[in-house]
C-alpha cells in the first residue's frame, strides 16, 4: 500500500522530465509517422527519407536535452549519461541498419514498407531498456524488443529459413519472458519493491535470501538467452543465418546493447559483483562463452553463422569487463561502440553482396572478392580484424581496455581466457580473409544497377564506418574522455 | 622526431605504392625503394651529423615524447641508443635488399604486395624504438597482419597452412606479453601511489618480487622465444620461411627474429634481473639444445630454404645461450650475431630465391653443378655459406667467438657442446655447396644465366657488411657498450 501512494505522488511529470523524455517521445513517434505514411500511400523511398530524419531528430533531441540530464521520471524511469551514452549507440546503430534495409528490402519479393514500424518499435524497446530503473520498464522494453523480432525474423515469410528462425525466437524468447517473470515475481515477494534502487537497498540491509537468488538466477536465465550466454545460445546460429541479413545485424547490435545497458543497470543496483556466487556463476558463463563461442565457430562456411558464434565470444569478453563493475563500464562501452561499427560493416557488405534469392552467407561466395572489389573486401577485412583485436582497428584498444579491466580486478584466469581464446578466434577470421584474398574464380561478376543513389550511399557510409574503425583503432582517447564524461553525469 | 618521420616516411611509402600500382608498376617500386632508402638516411644522415657523446649513466641518443591515450597512461614515446641504432641499420639494409631481390619476382599485384612490404618494415622499426610498453606491443603486433598477407598471397604452394601457423603461434605470444605488461601497469601503480604509466623507463623501476615477477617475466619470454625461436617453440618458423616470397623469407629470419632477441635484451634482462638469472641454467640449456638440434635438422632437409630455415634455429640458439650468461662480451657477442645471422642468412634466403627463380625448384636432390653454369653465383653462395659456418674473418665468427668464449666461464659443459655445433654447422654448409653448386650438373633444359648487375647489387652490399663485420667489429661493439654494461652482472 505504501508504495501505491508513493506512485502516485510522484505521478505528476515536471517539464524537466518530459524534456529528458523527449529523445524517446520521438522515437515513438516514429513508429507512428511511418504507420501513417503507409496509410496515405508514400513510396518506400519516402518512407526510408522521413525514417532517416526522425532518427537524426532523436539524436539532435538528446543533445538538446542534454543540460536536463541526468533526470529521474520515477518510478519507472531514469534518463541519465549512461543512458544517453546507450541510447546515442543503438540510434547510431539504427540508422546504419535503416540504410542497410532499403537497399536490401527494395530488391525482395516482399513489400517492405511494414518493416520500418517493426523496426522503431524494436528501437524503442531497446531504448526503453536503456533508461528502465524498474522491472515494470524492463518488462515493456523487453517485450516491446521481443515481439517486434519475432515479426522481423520472420519478415520474409516465403523462405524456409526465416519462418524457422522466427518460429524457433518467437517460443524461446516467450519461454524465457516467463523466466523473467517469475524471477521478478520472486525478488518482489523477498524485498517488497521492483524499483532497481529499492530492491538493492533491501539487500544490502538484510543479505541475499535463498529465494532471492533464485530470482536473480531466473532473470539471468532471460537475460542470458537474449544476449545469447552460454549455455542459452541454441538460438543465436539459427536464427542470425534464418533472418533477413538487415535484421541480423539489428539483433547483433541494437537489442543486444538494449539487453546489456539494462542489465549493467541492475547489476549495480544489486551489487552484483560482490554476491560471491553470482560472480562465480558470470566467470564461468564467461569462459563458457569465450571458448564454446570460438571454437563453434571454427569449422564453419556460412558466414552468419560463423558472425553468431563469434558474437557469443564477444559477449563472453564483455562479460569480463561486466565482472569488474564499476571500473569496467566505460571499456564496456568502448566494446560495444566497437563492437557495433565492426558487425554494422560485416553486415553491410554482407547485405551488398545478397542476391535477390539468397544472402550472401557462403563462405566461398567470397574467394578472391578483393581482386574483384578491392573497396567491399578492404571493409570486410577491417571489420575482421577489428573483430580479432588487431592494432590499427578499434577492436584492438576495445579488447586491451577490457583486459585492463579484468587485470585490475585479479581476474586473471578470465583475462588468460580472454586472451587464449581470441586466438582461437583468430584462426577463423584469417580463414575468411585468406578467403578474401585468394585467386578469384572464372565466373562473371553479376552487374547491379538498382537505385544507384542508395548504393553510393551505403558504399560511403560503410567506408565511414571503415574510417571510424581505423580512427578508434589509433586515436580511441577521445571517444574514451567523452564516455569516462557521460558516465560521471 | 626524426624516429617519427621514419616510421610515418615508410607508411606513406606503402599507401602511395598500393594507390600508384594500378597506373604504372615500375614507378610504384622505384617509390617503394625510394621510401625505404630514405627511412634508412635519416637515422643515419643523423648519426652522421651528430656524432653522439657518450655520458656515463645515459645511453640514450633521441627521445620523443607525446601523449596518445592520457587516460590510460599511454604515451607516444620513441628513443633511440646503441642497440636500437645498430638493429634499425640492419633493418633498413635488409629493407632496401628486400624491395630489390622482389624487383622482378612479383609480378601480380604489386601494388599490395609492397605496400605489405613497407608496413612490415615499419612495424619493425617501430619495435625497436618504441620505449612505450602499449607502443611496443602495437608495433609488435602492426608488423604481423602485413607479413601473414605477404606469406599468405604471394607464398609458395602451401602457403595457407604455413601463413596461419606463423600468425597464430605469435599472437600466442603477444597475447601473453600483453597480460603482462598489464600485470606490470597496475603493479607499478600500486607502488607509486595510482601513477599509471606504460612508459618503459617508469615501468623497470617497478619493484617485483617472487612469483609475481617469475610469472610477469614468463607472459613476456614466451612472446620472445616464440619469436627468436627457442626449440621447441620453432615449429611455426620452417614453414613460414620456405612457403614466404624472397623478401618474406629475408625479413622473417634478418629482422623478425631479431625482434624476439631484442626483446629479451631490452625487456626481460633488464627488469626482471632476478627471475631472469633464476631460470638462465634453463634457457642456456635450451639454447644448446636448439644449436645441436637445429644443425642436425638442416643437414636432413632436401628443400634448399627449409634447409636454411633451420640454420636460422641452430644460430639463434647460441643467441639464448648468450644473452643468459649475463656477461659482458657474451652480450656483445649476441648483438653481433643479430647483426651477422641477419646479413649471411638473408643473403643465403636471396640466393636460394635467385636459384628458384631460374630453376622453379627448392629441391636441393634437382640441383648439383651449379657452379659450371653460374660461377660468379657459386663465388658469392660460397662466402656466405662459409660465414654461416663461421669462417674466421666472416662477422659470424666473431659473434659465436665472443659468445663461446665467455659462456665458458659460466658453463663449460654447455659451451662444449654448443661448440659441437659449429662442426654440425660445417656439416650443413658443406652438404648445401656440394648439392647445389658442385657435384654432377643435372640435366637442365636450358643453362640459367649468372647474376644479373640488380643481382650483384644485392649479393655485394651484403658481402661488404659481412666482411666489414667479420674485420673489424669494434664500431659495433662501442655502439652498444653502454646497453650491454648495464645488463651484465657487474
Amino acid at each position: 500500500m505504501q508504495l501505491e501512494t508513493c506512485n502516485l505522488k510522484h505521478f505528476t511529470m515536471t517539464h524537466l522530465q518530459f524534456l529528458a523524455l523527449l529523445p524517446f517521445m520521438i522515437l515513438a513517434t516514429a513508429a507512428i509517422v511511418v504507420i501513417l505514411l503507409i496509410a496515405f500511400r508514400q513510396s518506400h523511398t519516402v518512407i526510408q527519407v522521413t525514417g532517416f530524419v526522425l532518427m537524426c531528430g532523436v539524436v539532435f533531441a538528446m543533445w538538446y536535452v542534454r543540460d536536463a540530464l541526468p533526470r529521474e521520471v520515477p518510478p519507472l524511469l531514469v534518463v541519465d549519461g549512461f543512458a544517453a551514452l546507450f541510447t546515442g549507440l543503438i540510434i547510431f546503430s539504427v540508422l546504419v541498419v535503416g540504410l542497410l534495409s532499403y537497399i536490401y528490402f527494395e530488391e525482395r519479393e516482399e513489400n517492405p514498407k511494414e518493416y520500418y514500424i517493426l523496426l522503431f518499435l524494436a528501437t524503442l524497446g531497446s531504448a526503453v531498456l536503456t533508461i528502465s530503473r524498474h522491472f515494470v520498464s524492463l518488462f515493456i522494453g523487453l517485450e516491446l524488443l521481443s515481439v517486434s523480432l519475432y515479426a522481423l525474423i520472420a519478415y520474409l515469410r516465403n523462405r524456409n529459413n526465416a519462418v524457422e528462425a522466427g518460429m524457433k525466437y518467437l517460443v524461446l524468447a516467450a519461454l524465457s519472458s516467463a523466466f523473467l517473470l517469475f524471477g521478478m515475481a520472486l525478488i518482489y515477494m523477498e524485498t517488497g519493491s521492483m524499483e532497481f534502487a529499492a530492491i538493492g537497498r533491501v539487500i544490502s540491509s538484510s543479505g541475499a535470501s535463498v529465494l532471492f537468488l533464485m530470482g536473480i538466477g531466473l532473470i539471468v536465465v532471460a537475460i542470458g538467452f537474449k544476449l545469447a550466454l552460454v549455455p542459452f545460445h541454441l538460438w543465436a546460429a539459427d536464427v542470425y543465418q534464418g533472418a533477413p541479413a538487415p535484421v541480423t545485424a539489428f539483433i547483433a547490435t541494437v537489442s543486444k546493447i538494449g539487453v546489456f545497458a539494462v542489465f549493467i543497470r541492475f547489476a549495480q543496483a544489486v551489487h552484483l559483483q560482490e554476491n560471491h556466487l553470482a560472480v562465480t556463476v558470470f566467470t564461468i558463463i564467461a569462459i563458457a562463452c569465450m571458448i564454446a563461442g570460438n571454437v563453434l565457430a571454427l569449422m564453419q562456411q556460412n558466414i552468419k553463422r560463423l558472425l553468431a558464434y563469434s558474437s557469443i565470444a564477444h559477449f563472453g569478453y564483455l562479460l569480463v569487463a561486466f565482472l569488474s563493475g564499476n571500473a569496467g563500464v566505460g571499456a564496456a562501452v568502448f566494446y560495444l561502440l566497437a563492437y557495433s561499427i565492426t558487425l554494422l560493416s560485416a553486415f553491410g557488405i554482407i547485405t551488398l553482396l545478397s542476391t535477390q534469392r539468397r544472402d550472401a552467407d557462403e563462405l566461398s561466395g567470397y574467394r578472391g572478392l578483393f581482386w574483384r572489389s578491392p573497396l567491399t573486401a578492404a571493409i570486410f577485412t577491417v571489420a575482421l580484424l577489428s573483430l580479432a583485436g588487431i592494432p590499427l582497428t578499434a577492436g584492438f584498444p576495445a579488447k586491451f581496455f577490457i583486459l585492463t579491466a579484468g587485470v585490475q580486478q585479479h581476474m586473471w584466469l578470465l583475462a588468460v581466457v580472454l586472451a587464449l581464446s581470441s586466438v582461437i578466434g583468430l584462426y577463423y577470421y584469417l580463414r575468411i580473409i585468406s578467403t578474401l584474398f585468394a585467386a578469384p574464380p572464372l565466373t562473371p561478376v553479376k552487374e547491379r544497377t538498382l537505385h544507384p543513389f542508395f548504393y553510393a550511399a551505403t558504399y560511403t557510409s560503410l567506408v565511414v564506418l571503415m574510417f571510424l574503425l581505423g580512427y578508434l583503432g589509433v586515436f580511441p582517447g577521445f571517444v574514451v574522455d567523452t564516455v569516462a564524461a557521460f558516465l560521471k553525469v | 622526431m626524426i624516429l617519427v618521420w621514419m616510421i610515418v616516411v615508410l607508411l606513406a611509402g606503402g599507401v602511395v605504392c598500393w594507390l600508384v600500382a594500378q597506373q604504372d608498376q615500375l614507378i610504384c617500386r622505384w617509390i617503394a625503394l625510394i621510401s625505404v632508402v630514405t627511412a634508412f638516411s635519416i637515422p643515419l644522415v643523423w648519426f652522421i651529423n651528430n656524432p653522439p657523446i657518450k655520458t656515463p649513466g645515459n645511453n640514450w641518443f633521441i627521445h620523443y615524447q607525446a601523449n596518445w591515450i592520457p587516460a590510460y597512461g599511454i604515451s607516444f614515446h620513441l628513443a633511440l641508443d646503441g642497440l636500437s641504432f645498430i638493429l634499425l641499420m640492419l633493418t633498413f639494409l635488409l629493407g632496401t635488399l628486400a624491395v630489390l631481390s622482389s624487383w622482378n619476382e612479383v609480378r601480380e599485384r604489386t601494388g599490395f604486395y609492397f605496400f605489405n612490404l613497407l608496413w612490415t618494415l615499419a612495424g619493425i622499426a617501430g619495435v625497436f624504438v618504441a620505449m612505450d610498453m602499449f607502443l611496443f606491443y602495437f608495433f609488435w603486433e602492426v608488423m604481423l597482419v602485413p607479413m601473414y598477407f605477404l606469406i599468405a598471397i604471394w607464398g609458395d604452394f602451401n602457403r595457407r597452412y604455413a601463413a596461419y601457423k606463423f600468425f597464430l603461434f605469435t599472437q600466442t605470444g603477444g597475447l601473453l606479453m600483453l597480460l603482462s605488461i598489464l600485470a606490470m601497469y597496475f603493479i607499478h601503480a600500486q607502488q607509486n601511489g595510482g601513477h599509471y604509466t606504460f612508459d618503459y623507463f617508469a615501468l623497470l623501476n617497478t619493484n617485483l618480487r617472487g612469483s609475481a615477477a617469475r610469472w610477469i617475466m614468463m607472459g613476456f619470454m614466451i612472446a620472445f622465444v616464440i619469436k627468436l625461436p627457442m626449440v621447441p617453440l620453432h615449429n611455426w618458423l620452417p614453414d613460414a620461411h620456405s612457403e614466404a616470397p624472397t623478401a618474406g623469407s629475408l625479413i622473417l629470419a634478418g629482422l623478425l627474429l631479431k625482434t624476439g632477441a631484442y626483446g629479451i635484451l631490452r625487456f626481460v634482462l633488464p627488469m626482471f634481473p632476478q627471475a631472469a638469472a633464476d631460470i638462465s641454467w634453463l634457457a642456456m640449456l635450451l639454447g644448446v639444445i636448439g644449436i645441436v638440434y637445429g644443425a642436425m635438422l638442416a643437414f636432413a632437409q632436401t628443400d634448399l630454404k627449409r634447409l636454411i630455415a633451420y640454420t636460422s634455429v641452430s644460430h639463434m640458439g647460441f643467441v639464448l645461450l648468450g644473452a643468459f650468461a649475463f656477461r659482458e662480451i657474451a652480450l656483445q657477442g649476441v648483438i653481433m650475431q643479430l647483426m651477422t645471422h641477419g646479413v649471411s642468412t638473408g643473403a643465403l634466403f636471396v640466393m636460394a630465391g635467385m636459384l628458384k627463380e631460374r630453376l622453379h625448384t627448392r629441391d636441393i636432390n634437382q640441383m648439383g653443378g651449379m657452379w659450371t653454369a653460374m660461377p660468379h653465383m657459386g663465388a658469392m653462395a660460397m662466402l656466405f655459406v662459409m660465414a654461416s659456418l663461421g669462417l674466421p674473418f666472416l662477422g659470424n665468427f666473431i659473434a659465436e667467438f665472443l659468445i663461446l668464449l665467455s659462456t665458458f666461464t659460466v658453463s663449460p659443459v654447455l659451451t662444449v657442446i654448443a661448440s659441437v655445433g659449429l662442426v654440425l654447422s660445417a656439416l650443413y654448409s658443406l652438404r648445401l655447396m656440394q648439392k647445389v653448386f658442385l657435384g654432377q650438373t643435372q640435366t637442365v633444359n636450358e643453362i640459367p644465366a649468372d647474376l644479373s648487375a640488380r643481382e650483384w647489387v644485392i649479393v655485394g652490399a651484403l658481402t661488404l657488411a659481412i666482411v666489414i663485420l667479420g674485420l673489424y667489429p669494434q664500431p659495433v661493439i662501442n655502439m652498444v657498450s653502454g646497453v650491454v654494461a648495464g645488463i651484465a652482472i657487474r
